[in-house]
């Protein structure tokens, strides 16, 4: 195992665990926090994989951005503690669900891609931008249509009527 | 040198952490937590093969995911806007207590 192998081992124990005690937590707030340790590994496996650009936005807008969204929407909402108050009472056939797509994923990877390996290049945050307003120009302006659609509909929703 | 399959499996166990939050949660905002977290799970597989395939002009993996993370914003605005109206209305953001549609 290389370097960036043994450092990708601790990050995914890291952040599975902490995805793990996400879908578990018994307090709203604890497990936001968590969602917070997920999404910064997830973005230090941008970095491991040499796609600095996607990491850097992954730590704005998820860590940055969503998560504070989502604090706001745990502190308008009355958010009570304790497990029969999240959880309703699948829990156990989830977890059936949960390990039965699990062990699918993992089965279906390992024999697709078992021993290929990564050839990691740094692709630049010029590149990506070369190619994002070369190749995708159009999907760029649907995803801004997108957010603006959104952004109208979010304050449609959420704005009290005065009538 | 990395092992394709490493960020393969972190991935995987990722997505079946988010579908088991998804179907076990029943506080609105959780649910959206693990759905955030199954959309990660999402990228990493797009910026992986993305450099597993050496797309070094194209790079259309990871252009899916700034997208990805764009759309993803875009839905926890809404979603959220949608709990909030369900809890002013309902005094609760149960999502199996929300059942006006239910036959």
């Amino acid at each position: 195992m290389t370097t960036q192998e043994w450092i990708f081992v601790v990050l995914g124990i890291v952040g599975a665990g902490a995805a793990v005690r996400l879908v578990t937590a018994r307090n709203v707030v604890h497990a936001a926090l968590y969602l917070v340790v997920t999404l910064a590994t997830v973005a230090a496996v941008y970095l491991l994989l040499a796609a600095e650009f996607v990491a850097w936005v992954q730590v704005l807008i998820y860590v940055g951005a969503i998560l504070v969204l989502l604090l706001f929407g745990l502190m308008l909402t009355r958010a009570p503690i304790g497990r029969e108050a999240l959880d309703n009472q699948q829990r156990g056939l989830s977890a059936i669900v949960g390990l039965g797509v699990l062990a699918g994923l993992i089965v279906l990877l390992w024999q697709a891609f078992g021993d290929d390996r990564i050839d990691l290049t740094t692709s630049s945050t010029a590149l990506v931008g070369e190619s994002l307003f070369r190749n995708f120009v159009l999907p760029f302006e649907v995803v801004s249509f997108l957010l603006l659609a959104a952004l109208i509909g979010a304050i449609v929703l959420a704005r009290r009527d005065e009538a | 040198m990395i092992r394709l399959s490493f960020p393969l499996m972190f991935s995987a166990v990722l997505f079946a952490v988010g579908v088991y939050g998804v179907l076990a949660r029943r506080n609105g905002v959780l649910v959206l937590m693990s759905i955030e977290v199954m959309l990660n799970a999402v990228n990493i597989n797009l910026v992986a093969f993305s450099q597993f395939f050496q797309d070094n002009t194209l790079l259309a993996g990871q252009i899916f995911t700034l997208f990805v993370i764009a759309v993803a914003a875009a839905e926890v605005g809404i979603g959220l806007a949608i709990v909030i109206l369900i809890f002013r209305n309902r005094e609760t953001i149960n999502v199996d207590e929300v059942n006006l549609l239910k036959w």
